[in-house]
């Protein structure tokens, strides 16, 4: 058994292709050893990567290949002569060596070969010549004369099996090469000396001989030492980190340094006063500085700023300086805007969205704000509290922040700005909220918006953009959703099924489609909506079959009573009657499966009570009592699950197949009764296991 | 001057451009000046866009570009943006292995020693749609801040380069305000000669042109005018490749021409979005055929 070390060392990799590419090199040469059969059960391959480091450490191979028996088939046994030279010579053995064996088709000659497995260290270079000229890079380069490719100029490559250095070489042609060495480098200016990697004996003791040359290799240590040092410095000044929106850049902070230091920055005072949406636009998204908050929540004028330089305190205060001054400059844009966006009235600016084309055929997004604003009306009147003339004039207004320099300087904050502005030209909060939230959700873990009237403009928006792109047939097929609809229709869902509003859609879509000048609704669009519902359900970790069995196909409009209805199935089979009641319903349809089968009809679901004994009257009175209310669901399965002990009682205590057919027949009946009933209030017989 | 100071490296403007031509020079670069036409980037000047692709096998080029962004005028009012401002440019083919040591080298010859600092290199893949070119590379921070392109040509005029040349762009203005601690471009120090000894800054030189030329960029320039000399260049440029032996470099002038115009229109803002892409596609066919041209006639030159 041995370890083997894989490295590469080349120019700075972009931070978003890091964690992917450790990952990958790590499943290649799992892939490959594989193959070359020295993987072990115990083989742990873990892939690294830093910005100009990518390495693999894997663990417990095989030194050599196992030994193998090739056995080749020849001719029968009784072949001509000739037929057994021709084979003699192909396999390269004499008749001597050659084994007799029976077969199902008669008795063969086999020519039988052990081979002997080669050495592991042997046969590495080839295979690791093979990742990199296969690597799934998502862009990659050439350099110099060379024609192989990269992400970036690859400088060398460290192959160490056993601790010993490998030989080998890639041909990078135009009469480059680099040959395999076991020499890494440092911090590229702390440390820019080689590192012997030789005598490696395990993965901490790589990262350790890095780490000495101030290289994190490990991404997540990175990441870790990130943000216990960042909270650290940020709880000298009595702060927190945004940790909830630091999540989504943490990896480009951590792909950029190869050895963290974080370093404290200030914001000026004058910018305090912008909106804290936008200050974390421009200091987190752009700059890709660690924003903080106070005590109280209050966004903080203390940001941090990760060095890739060790500490220097000369050094750390010309670095702060820079970057505060750049990010002067990037608050100043922002001011700039924030202060002439306002200098006019919202209003002012819808014109201009007749400029911007929504999309081909669909019009310009000043005719989509002019439809949202008349479906925001039709939809007020289903939500509750809703101030209709409110969501209406938001509708309107929702699409104007696109125009202004803001947004189209931080496109992140569409909505966010044109609540701000909104609010500036003198509208009511409610107009304002309704307009800031209206993109919400973004996607499946976004927030959903608060206010009523926001829930209108936002299913007006999301509305507006599925019956349009239906309309012209531009729908989502496969993995392509390019307008997103698919966003967009769990938006719509979320919005109802958690707002738990009963909305007449069918209807609603109509009103839209008529905003376009569609004659009707495209006809896959509530299938579509319909399914996507499907999804959303199991993704709340509902059984699917539960969720076949509650929503048929042609389910109609109301997503919030299917939403329910999965729901409330899913709670009944999940307690004691459920369950119970299933068990008796298997029964039931596999009693009724056999015997329709063997009388090649369906039985009629009555039952005649004349014939019955106590233990049937028990099921049949229940049963023929039950209200089929498809609404309510809730008390439907109660009253199924009042059927589970008469069923048990039933089948304890009954023979169906009674001598006298009559009474066998009013049996199956009652059977078929239990069936009707429980089909009546879902499809059972999706129900698995 | 006193000796000691011998020794300093001066970061007034054209001290910058002075420490940035011999550096080059002396890695090997010719040192060439600004091309006399309106041009976007330094990238235009024949001597990166053609010379990318050959006859050269070795081609190492360092010079200054004047370049010219219509959209970007400010009146002289933003202390960041202008429509006119320089690239300071270098091209080296092939790449050399040492590439980013050589640039590192060269930001110590401007006195920005790269170990005062923090300096990283980030994603930045770098296309021009109007000249069919892209690369891959990063942008250059120190402190936070973008001071250079670096990149690896791959494709100039939809042609592959071979062998690859490396791409330097330093931004002139933004690297000097940043040696010389100025918060405004006009406040930079030109010269390096005192005020009161007639010594010029940045603003002196410049600050007219910018509010002039912003006028006539956003206000006055004549669009039919512009667009007349558009066709105009589009059609010189066609001709001149259809012709028997097609003339490149004059080609590729009424190319540069034509995107300059391009540029002009849009500022102007008589090019709708839809009309953008358009143009983008008609400046991209004229630079295509000029590369296609000028390797063409390094063929008849080396085979005749």
């Amino acid at each position: 058994m041995a370890d083997l070390v894989i490295e590469f060392v080349s120019e700075e990799i972009p931070a978003r292709m890091q964690a992917g590419a450790g990952r990958d090199l790590a499943r290649l040469i799992e892939s490959a050893l594989t193959t070359l059969g020295v993987w072990h059960d115990d083989s742990v391959a873990t892939g690294l990567c830093a910005p100009r480091h990518l390495l693999a450490y894997v663990t417990n191979i095989a030194a050599s290949q196992p030994d193998r028996i090739i056995e080749k088939r020849g001719p029968r046994v009784d072949a001509p002569a000739a037929a057994i030279a021709g084979f003699l010579k192909s396999a390269g053995v004499s008749r001597e060596e050659l084994v007799e064996e029976d077969t199902p088709k008669g008795r063969f000659l086999f020519a039988r070969s052990e081979i002997t497995g080669g050495d592991t260290a042997a046969l590495l270079a080839p295979i690791i010549i093979d990742i990199l000229t296969h690597f799934p890079w998502p862009k990659s380069q050439r350099w110099g004369r060379g024609k192989f490719r990269w992400v970036r100029p690859l400088h060398r490559i460290n192959i160490l099996f056993d601790g010993r250095p490998l030989a080998g070489a890639l041909d990078l042609g135009g009469g480059d090469a680099i040959t395999f060495g076991a020499t890494s480098c440092g911090h590229y200016f702390e440390a820019p000396d080689d590192i012997d990697l030789t005598g490696i004996t395990s993965l901490d003791d790589v990262k350790a001989r890095m780490r000495a040359g101030y290289v994190m290799l490990d991404q997540d240590e990175r990441h870790d030492a990130i943000i216990s040092a960042a909270k650290k410095l940020a709880a000298s000044q009595s702060c927190h980190l945004n940790e909830a929106q630091l999540g989504s850049y943490l990896a480009d902070i951590a792909g950029l340094v190869e050895w963290p230091t974080p370093l404290m920055g200030q914001i000026e005072d004058r910018f305090m006063v912008l909106p804290p949406e936008l200050l974390q636009a421009t200091i987190a998204t752009h700059q890709k500085y660690i924003t903080l908050s106070d005590v109280d929540g209050k966004f903080s004028s203390h940001f941090i700023v990760l060095s890739n330089r060790l500490g220097d305190a000369e050094r750390d205060k010309v670095i702060i300086a820079g970057n505060q001054r750049v990010l002067r400059a990037r608050l100043a844009d922002a001011e700039f805007f924030w202060q002439q966006d306002q200098a006019r009235q919202l209003e002012s600016y819808l014109p201009a969205l007749g400029d911007v084309t929504f999309y081909e055929g669909l019009g310009s997004i000043h005719d989509k704000a002019i439809r949202m604003e008349a479906l925001a009306g039709a939809i007020a009147p289903h939500m509750p509290s809703a101030n209709p003339k409110a969501a209406s004039r938001a509708a309107r207004f929702a699409k104007a922040d696109l125009v202004t320099g803001m947004v189209a300087e931080f496109p992140e904050l569409q909505g966010i700005m044109g609540g701000y502005y909104a609010a500036a030209s003198g509208e009511d909060k409610a107009v304002c909220d309704a307009i800031t939230a209206h993109y919400r959700p973004q996607g499946p873990a976004d927030d959903l918006p608060a206010t009523p009237e926001a829930m209108v403009v936002a299913l007006a928006d999301k509305i507006d953009t599925l019956v349009g792109f239906f309309g012209i047939d531009a729908k989502p097929t496969g993995s392509k959703d390019p307008f997103a609809l698919r966003r967009a229709a769990l938006g719509v869902i979320r919005i109802i099924v958690d707002g738990q509003l009963t909305i007449p859609l069918g209807k609603i879509l109509q009103a839209s489609a008529s905003g376009y000048g569609f004659a009707k609704v495209d006809a896959d669009l509530l299938p579509f909506i319909r399914d996507r519902l499907r999804g959303y359900l199991r993704d709340q970790k509902m059984r699917h079959d539960v969720v076949a069995a509650a929503l048929a196909d042609d389910d109609g409009d109301d997503i919030y009573l299917m939403a329910t209805r999965a729901s409330a199935l899913a709670g009944f089979l999940a307690a004691a009657d459920g369950t119970g009641l299933m068990a008796g319903w298997r029964r039931v349809s596999s009693i009724l499966a056999a015997e329709e089968k063997k009388a090649k009809t369906a039985f009629a679901a009555t039952s005649d009570p004349a014939l019955f004994t106590e233990t049937e009257k028990a099921l049949f009175d229940p049963l023929s009592t039950m209200a089929v209310n498809q609404d309510n669901i809730e008390s439907q399965l109660a009253a199924l699950g009042a059927l589970r002990s008469p069923i048990d009682l039933f089948f304890e205590k009954i023979v169906v197949n009674d001598d006298d057919p009559a009474i066998r027949l009013n049996r199956l009946g009652l059977l078929a009764m239990i069936r009707e009933k429980m089909l009546a209030v879902a499809d059972f017989t999706k129900i698995e296991g | 001057m006193p000796t000691s100071q011998s020794d300093e490296i001066r970061t007034d403007f054209q001290s910058i451009i002075l420490n940035l031509q011999r550096h080059w020079a002396k890695q090997g670069a010719v040192v060439l000046q600004p091309y006399d036409m309106e041009v976007g980037a330094g990238t235009f000047h024949p001597a990166t866009t053609l010379r990318a692709l050959g006859p050269d096998d070795i081609w190492r080029a360092a010079y200054v570009q004047p370049s010219r962004r219509p959209s970007d005028g400010r009146y002289g009012e933003n202390p960041n943006r202008m429509q006119h401002f320089y690239q300071f440019q270098v091209i080296f083919k092939p790449s050399p292995a040492e590439s980013q040591a050589l640039y590192l080298d060269s930001l110590k010859a401007i006195g920005l020693d790269p170990d005062k600092h923090d300096i990283r290199f980030v994603e930045d893949d770098w296309e021009s749609p109007t000249l069919g070119a892209w690369g891959l590379g990063w942008e250059v921070w120190c402190d936070g801040m973008e001071i250079s392109q670096f990149t690896y040509f791959q494709q100039v005029g939809g042609i592959e380069c071979n062998p690859v040349p490396l791409e330097l762009t330093y931004g002139l203005e933004r690297l000097a305000m940043y040696i010389q601690g100025v918060e405004n471009v006009y406040d930079l120090d030109w010269d390096g000669v005192p005020a009161a000894e007639g010594g010029k800054t940045y603003g002196d030189i410049f600050k007219r042109a910018e509010v002039e030329f912003s006028g006539w960029n956003f206000e006055h320039a004549d669009t039919d005018m512009l667009l007349g000399h558009f066709r105009d260049a589009e059609i010189e440029c066609g001709r001149l490749l259809g012709l028997e032996t097609p003339l490149a470099l004059p080609a590729y002038d009424q190319c540069m021409k034509a995107s300059h115009l391009f540029n002009m229109l849009d500022a102007r803002g008589v090019i709708s979005v839809t009309e953008r892409a358009a143009y983008i596609g008609r400046v991209r066919n004229l630079a295509k055929g000029c590369c296609e041209a000028w390797m063409g006639i390094t063929e008849t030159t080396t085979n005749g």
